[in-house]
């Protein structure tokens, strides 16, 4: 018992990060009908953004020299921030000029994955392949309740992924830019008549997401401190499941799908021979979308890409 | 329709005594086809700065002495990735392109093993400076290798552990798509079995190529309470893993295998790795001779300790230098060349290298003694006891 308690922490935290990149792709998805595959990468760029700022604000020969509280508390937004900045200029600079070219969506949809090929071979490039480690910027405790090891860090990761769950509930649900928004997604030609800005629409879905990916990678990065370039891609990947399998477009899909799948993987490992995960995992969420073709939450659409 | 025939002739003639030119060979040619990115990017570049010390040097002194005539070296460095796929790609690019008369690489199992099948096939003579998978010479003819075996380094970490840690049970966690590392895990629990009786080894996980929370496999690990854990891993997953066990409540101990031996891998671990031991080819903390001598020219040219991966390369390059001298000329058909470094390079009796004295046995694979090594609270690599086979 004590032993699948512990499982179920492990695969909280695990999933707290499918669930963080998981509602960038159903933000996206959502109201422009893209899957942004590089939506992984820019979660490395996240966490390549929180190693950067924190090694600035701590290094003692640094203009700064910053204690390691205050550092934590503006790496988080600076992170945010400049993640959102990376996500928008992908936007402006490849999707947004090729829609307005007119071209299809699958066209915007390789694109994607262009970008994100662009972004870690970039990255490979600029900065070399040798290992980064994010800099210690959270005094690690281990805490043991009744015989489960929970750390500090670990709570952090969970609190975050349903702060932001709330946080991105009430922006769609309750705010004026929710409801354009929504209205985007309901209607993209109707809603310029309105007098609602498509643009900045857009953007503000754009900045929103990888905002959230960038806390995601700094997240990451904190709890597993070796970033390279090709991070972002496989749990990006698996996070694009999760998100299809909880129901794309859905935030409360994506939510769910993010632990389903980090439960499934991890429950897998834990009382299965851990060679076997991958194949049991992918094989169990085949059979869910077997079921409902259109994900947990998903509802059925006219047309997909 | 002659004069065509004929242009074609002279074009003909032409290349072939160009490619005749360069074989005549003002240079002698060596490809290194290594891990310059991907997984293990550190390996790579100890390779190629272990490798141009050496070129440096021998070129400073006017090339290679053979047979009373020197030629300078030229090395070819081809990135493999850290894939077998590009591995197979740029040594077949480095054998039939660039003509090198030897290949020195790659260096982990996983390329060395599907490399060294292409090198056996091609007849160009191959050495791996840091494969210790079996399967990477075996039954090839063509291929070496510079470092010790893993049935000899497991039983070696077996009985270490045995006497350090005065441990009964053993648990292992591996990567399942690496040759090196699920090869290693399986002999170490048989050596283990076989000393502690069946079902010591408490726990046998893996996980895959691209993983990086081992929360689940290690849960289960610890919860099998095993003595230590045994980590078979190339340096970047040591360094998730190990504080991934503490966070989880683990107190015991790790024993690590020579994949944890690169100068990055206190870097990224920190605090975490500090009192870990594991088996490896040299310590360079207390070496004396020739492989101080060695230690202090790399550390003067690159600004850091060499680890085991940059003396088993000087070393490498060293056997097929010799080699090349040995065979007396430098033959202008390469594959007669390729033919004569491979003969020199399997009659070698004893060679007596910075990493430690070798000779080859009938497989191609050097026998010599691994060292134990303990990372002390400084981080640094301290020498604990050496283990030579029997």
């Amino acid at each position: 018992m004590e032993l699948f308690l512990q499982q179920c922490v492990n695969a909280l935290q695990w999933g707290s990060f499918y669930a963080l990149i998981a509602l960038g792709y159903t933000l996206v998805y959502g109201v422009l009908r893209l899957i942004n595959f590089a939506h992984g990468d820019i979660f490395m760029v996240g966490a390549y953004l929180a190693f950067f700022i924190s090694t600035a604000f701590l290094s003692p020969e640094g203009m700064f020299a910053f204690p390691r509280g205050l550092t934590l508390a503006l790496t988080v937004p600076l992170t945010m921030i400049f993640t959102s900045l990376a996500g928008v200029t992908l936007e402006r600079v490849a999707y947004r000029t090729l829609m307005r070219k007119g071209a299809h969506r699958l066209y915007v949809v390789i694109t994607a994955l262009m970008c994100g090929l662009v972004l870690e071979n970039g990255n490979l490039a600029l900065l070399g392949a040798s290992r980064k480690t994010l800099p210690v910027l959270l005094d690690k405790s281990v805490y043991d309740v009744g015989g489960i090891a929970v750390t500090n860090l670990k709570l952090w990761v969970i609190l975050a992924a349903v702060l932001v769950f709330f946080a991105l509930h009430f922006i769609v649900a309750k705010t004026r830019m929710g409801m354009a928004m929504r209205a985007v997604s309901w209607d993209k030609f109707a809603l310029p008549l309105m007098g609602i800005p498509l643009d900045s629409v857009i953007v503000f879905t754009f900045a929103l997401g990888s905002g959230i990916a960038g806390l995601g990678g700094m997240l990451f990065a904190m709890s597993y401190p070796v970033l390279e370039p090709y991070m972002g891609a496989m749990t990006g990947w698996k996070a694009f499941i999760a998100a299809v399998v909880g129901g794309i477009g859905d935030i409360r899909g994506a939510f769910a799908g993010g632990f389903l799948l980090a439960f499934v993987e991890i429950m897998v490992a834990a009382f299965l021979p851990s060679t076997f995960r991958d194949l049991f995992a992918f094989s169990i969420l085949l059979l869910i979308l077997w079921q409902r073709p259109t994900g947990i939450f998903g509802k059925p659409l006219t047309t997909k890409i | 329709m002659v004069k065509r025939a004929r242009a074609i002739a002279l074009i003909c003639v032409a290349m072939l005594s160009m490619s005749g030119g360069a074989l005549a060979g003002q240079t002698i040619k060596i490809g290194f086809p290594i891990p310059l990115t991907g997984e293990i990017p550190k390996v790579g570049e100890s390779t190629k700065f272990a490798a141009e010390l050496f070129r440096e040097e021998v070129n400073a002194r006017g090339g290679l002495d053979v047979g009373g005539k020197k030629y300078p070296l030229e090395f070819i460095f081809e990135d493999n990735e850290s894939k077998p796929e590009t591995a197979v790609n740029v040594t077949l690019k480095l054998i039939d392109r660039d003509d090198v008369l030897a290949i020195v690489g790659p260096q982990s199992s996983r390329q060395a093993v599907p490399a060294g099948a292409v090198a056996n096939d091609s007849e160009t003579p191959m050495i791996t400076p840091w494969s210790t998978n079996p399967d990477a010479t075996k039954d090839r003819p063509w291929v070496f290798r510079a470092a010790f075996l893993d049935p000899f380094q497991a039983p070696v970490a077996a009985d270490f552990a045995t006497k350090e840690f005065k441990a009964q049970k053993a648990a292992v966690l591996f990567e399942i798509s690496n040759d090196y590392s699920k090869g290693l895990a399986d002999n170490f629990r048989d050596a283990w079995e076989e000393r502690h009786g069946r079902g010591s080894v408490v726990a046998f996980e893996s996980h895959g190529p691209k993983d990086q929370d081992f929360s689940a496999q290690l849960t289960k690990m610890i919860a099998a309470k095993p003595d230590f854990i045994f980590l078979p891993e190339n340096y970047s997953f040591v360094a998730l893993i190990v504080p991934q066990a503490r966070d989880l409540g683990y107190r015991g101990s790790f024993m690590g295998s020579d994949a944890w031996g690169s100068a990055e891998l206190m870097k990224l671990c920190g605090d975490a790795c500090k009192g870990q031991f594991f088996s490896t080819h040299y310590a360079a903390a207390g070496a004396r001779g020739a492989t101080k001598e060695f230690i202090d020219k790399y550390h003067k040219k690159y600004g850091y300790v060499p680890d085991d991966i940059a003396a088993l390369t000087w070393d490498a390059v060293a056997l097929v230098s010799d080699a090349i001298q040995k065979a007396g000329r430098l033959e202008n058909n390469t594959g007669k060349m390729r033919k004569l470094i491979r003969d020199n390079l399997a009659s070698v009796k004893s060679f007596n290298g910075i990493t430690g004295d070798m000779r080859f046995d009938s497989q191609g694979d050097p026998v010599k003694c691994a060292v134990i090594v303990a990372i002390d609270d400084k981080g640094d690599f301290t020498f604990r006891e050496s283990v030579c086979p029997k």
